[in-house]
């Protein structure tokens, strides 16, 4: 059902943990649909992503997702960071199965979340507001179920 | 020592609920069929004629097994079939005969059972979904409260498939002895595992299958007591009494005979070996693993099944885990269920989602052993502290 490499990056994730000083946090998914994720920046003064950590509460492709993202990032401008897409994120990792999906969406809605939380703080603009995140993880279940 | 056993990867396979291997013994049958029987039941000649014998031979096995009488058996292709046999076809009858339209039902049926009553909702069927307690038991008392004077059909499983907890069936079967409505269980779960008998349950319909108990995949059986009366739901052939025609699948009724007789002689002995490494399964995680907590009830439930909650973990994670260490479990969180919701049976008996998330069915079985019990214990420690070190819940928690 996974890829080889959405295996390894569950077994072997990538920049797991917190970062003291991180100087943008986001966090994004519900318990509902059993997925949250926590992604910890520290932004240099000059817009790149020095270091990055991140902890996540889901399944195989949401742990692979988010330790994907974090090695995508990694060294990357804040620009650069906001054209990452979900599926970006499902392509580095050779697809996702269809029903995953949504996991790449939350990885790519912890990035922007935690950019946003980069703008509050810094005032500086990245031209990016709440109605960029996705908010695929607050869908409709009895529709979705209905399928 | 380090053999070269101690190098290869152990396999531990922990999912006997989900379906199990099929016995030597019932192999050994099957392919005496393929190799010696070539006829069809229904001929007339000897070839026929001695595939007849077996097939009749297999009913009285299956009949004797839940003490029926073997006119009472009708085989089918899966326990699914079954249940949908019993309901659609108790529905149909009853609508046509003017009994009434309204189901009585619980909310923590096999979807096989609560399916088939959301599509008869649909032709204009009532139903009514009955709730279960913390501990996923359905009430008799709350049957008896449903109960309407147009109610023609109360479907209530033996025991439940995720949490194992098992039903008062005999009680709601006392109650529906002065009532119109035909009563059917889906023991699937329960056959070869406890005593079964359709007498001492009380019920009119009941629904068996063979890949739980060490059969083959494909073969079921309905019972139906002498009386009960359904509307086919195929036609094409006078196979088993009309109801459920089609050339027999005979290899796989014999298969399932031996089967269910071999569970039942060995049942004594068998389900007080599982219970005992079930409880040691238990109590060892619960002991040894903070904010673990066992689902369904602690004493009422089916002697191979251990359900528990990790919390903090999603348990899709913890399966793909434990599979790298050679185990095989399944989990009630929505990732693992098909769909975005996580288990209707956990939902049911009122767990928070992140509880029904980090759910974990582990099923026993014949070659389980208490060494396999004190690995996956060992295992499940690990894992479960990897995933909560990277758990922003756990986090939380510990803040």
């Amino acid at each position: 059902m996974y890829t080889e490499k959405v295996m390894d990056h569950f077994t072997n994730p990538r920049n797991v943990g917190e970062l003291a000083d991180a100087n943008a946090i986001g966090e994004v998914g519900n318990m509902k649909c059993g997925d949250i994720m926590k992604l910890y920046l520290k932004i240099s003064d000059d817009g790149v992503i020095e270091d990055v950590k991140f902890k996540t509460f889901g399944c195989g492709a949401a742990i692979a997702t988010s330790s994907m993202s974090t090695e995508l990032i990694k060294g990357k401008t804040v620009e650069e960071c906001l054209k990452l897409t979900n599926n970006a994120i499902a392509e580095a990792l050779d697809g996702l199965p269809p029903v995953k999906m949504h996991c790449s969406v939350l990885a790519e809605d912890a990035l922007k979340s935690a950019l946003l939380d980069y703008q509050k703080k810094t005032g500086k603009d990245l031209s990016i507001s709440e109605a960029d995140l996705n908010n695929d993880h607050d869908h409709d279940h009895d529709e979705a179920d209905e399928e | 020592m380090l053999g070269r056993g101690s190098l290869s990867m152990k396999k531990i396979y922990l999912d006997h609920g989900a379906t199990t291997p099929v016995s030597s013994e019932v192999l050994d049958a099957m392919i005496d069929i393929y190799k010696q029987e070539a006829g069809n039941p229904s001929s007339v000649h000897q070839f026929g004629r001695s595939a007849k014998k077996h097939l009749e031979a297999a009913r009285v096995k299956v009949a004797n097994a839940i003490g029926a009488d073997p006119k009472e058996i009708i085989f089918t292709g899966s326990g699914t079939e079954a249940d949908n046999m019993a309901v659609i076809g108790t529905a149909r009858l009853k609508a046509k005969q003017g009994k009434g339209k309204h189901i009585i039902t619980s909310s923590i049926e096999h979807h096989a059972v609560l399916d088939t009553c959301k599509a008869l909702a649909k032709e204009g069927f009532e139903i009514t979904y009955l709730p279960v307690d913390e501990f996923g038991v359905v009430s008799a008392a709350d049957v008896r409260e449903a109960l309407r004077p147009d109610t023609i059909l109360v479907t209530i499983m033996h025991a439940n498939n995720e949490v194992g907890t098992i039903q008062p069936i005999a009680e709601i079967g006392q109650i529906l002895k002065e009532h119109q409505a035909v009563f059917h269980t889906d023991a699937v779960q329960t056959v070869g595992k406890v005593p079964v008998d359709v007498n001492e349950l009380q019920v009119d319909m009941l629904t068996v299958s063979a890949h739980k108990i060490y059969g083959p995949k494909g073969v079921g059986a309905l019972y139906m007591r002498k009386g009960i009366r359904i509307e086919p739901l195929m036609y094409g052939g006078g196979q088993e009494r009309k109801i459920r025609p089609s050339t027999e699948n005979l290899a796989g009724i014999v298969g399932f005979a031996v089967a269910i007789e071999k569970a039942v002689e060995e049942l004594a002995v068998e389900k007080q070996r599982l219970e005992t490494l079930r409880d040691k399964l238990i109590d060892d995680i619960l002991q040894t693993i903070p904010e673990t907590k066992l689902n369904g009830h602690p004493t009422e439930r089916l002697p191979h099944n251990a359900n528990v909650s990790f919390e903090y973990i999603e348990g899709e994670s913890l399966i793909l885990s434990l599979d790298m260490k050679g185990i095989a479990v399944s989990s009630g969180s929505a990732c693992t269920s098909g769909s975005l919701d996580p288990s209707h049976v956990l939902m049911a008996m009122g767990l928070s989602h992140q509880t029904a998330h980090g759910s974990l069915r582990m099923t026993l079985g014949k070659a389980t052993t208490e060494e396999d019990i004190d690995y996956v214990v060992s295992v499940l420690k690990d894992v479960a502290a990897r995933l909560r070190e990277m758990s922003p819940v756990w986090e939380q928690r510990n803040k």
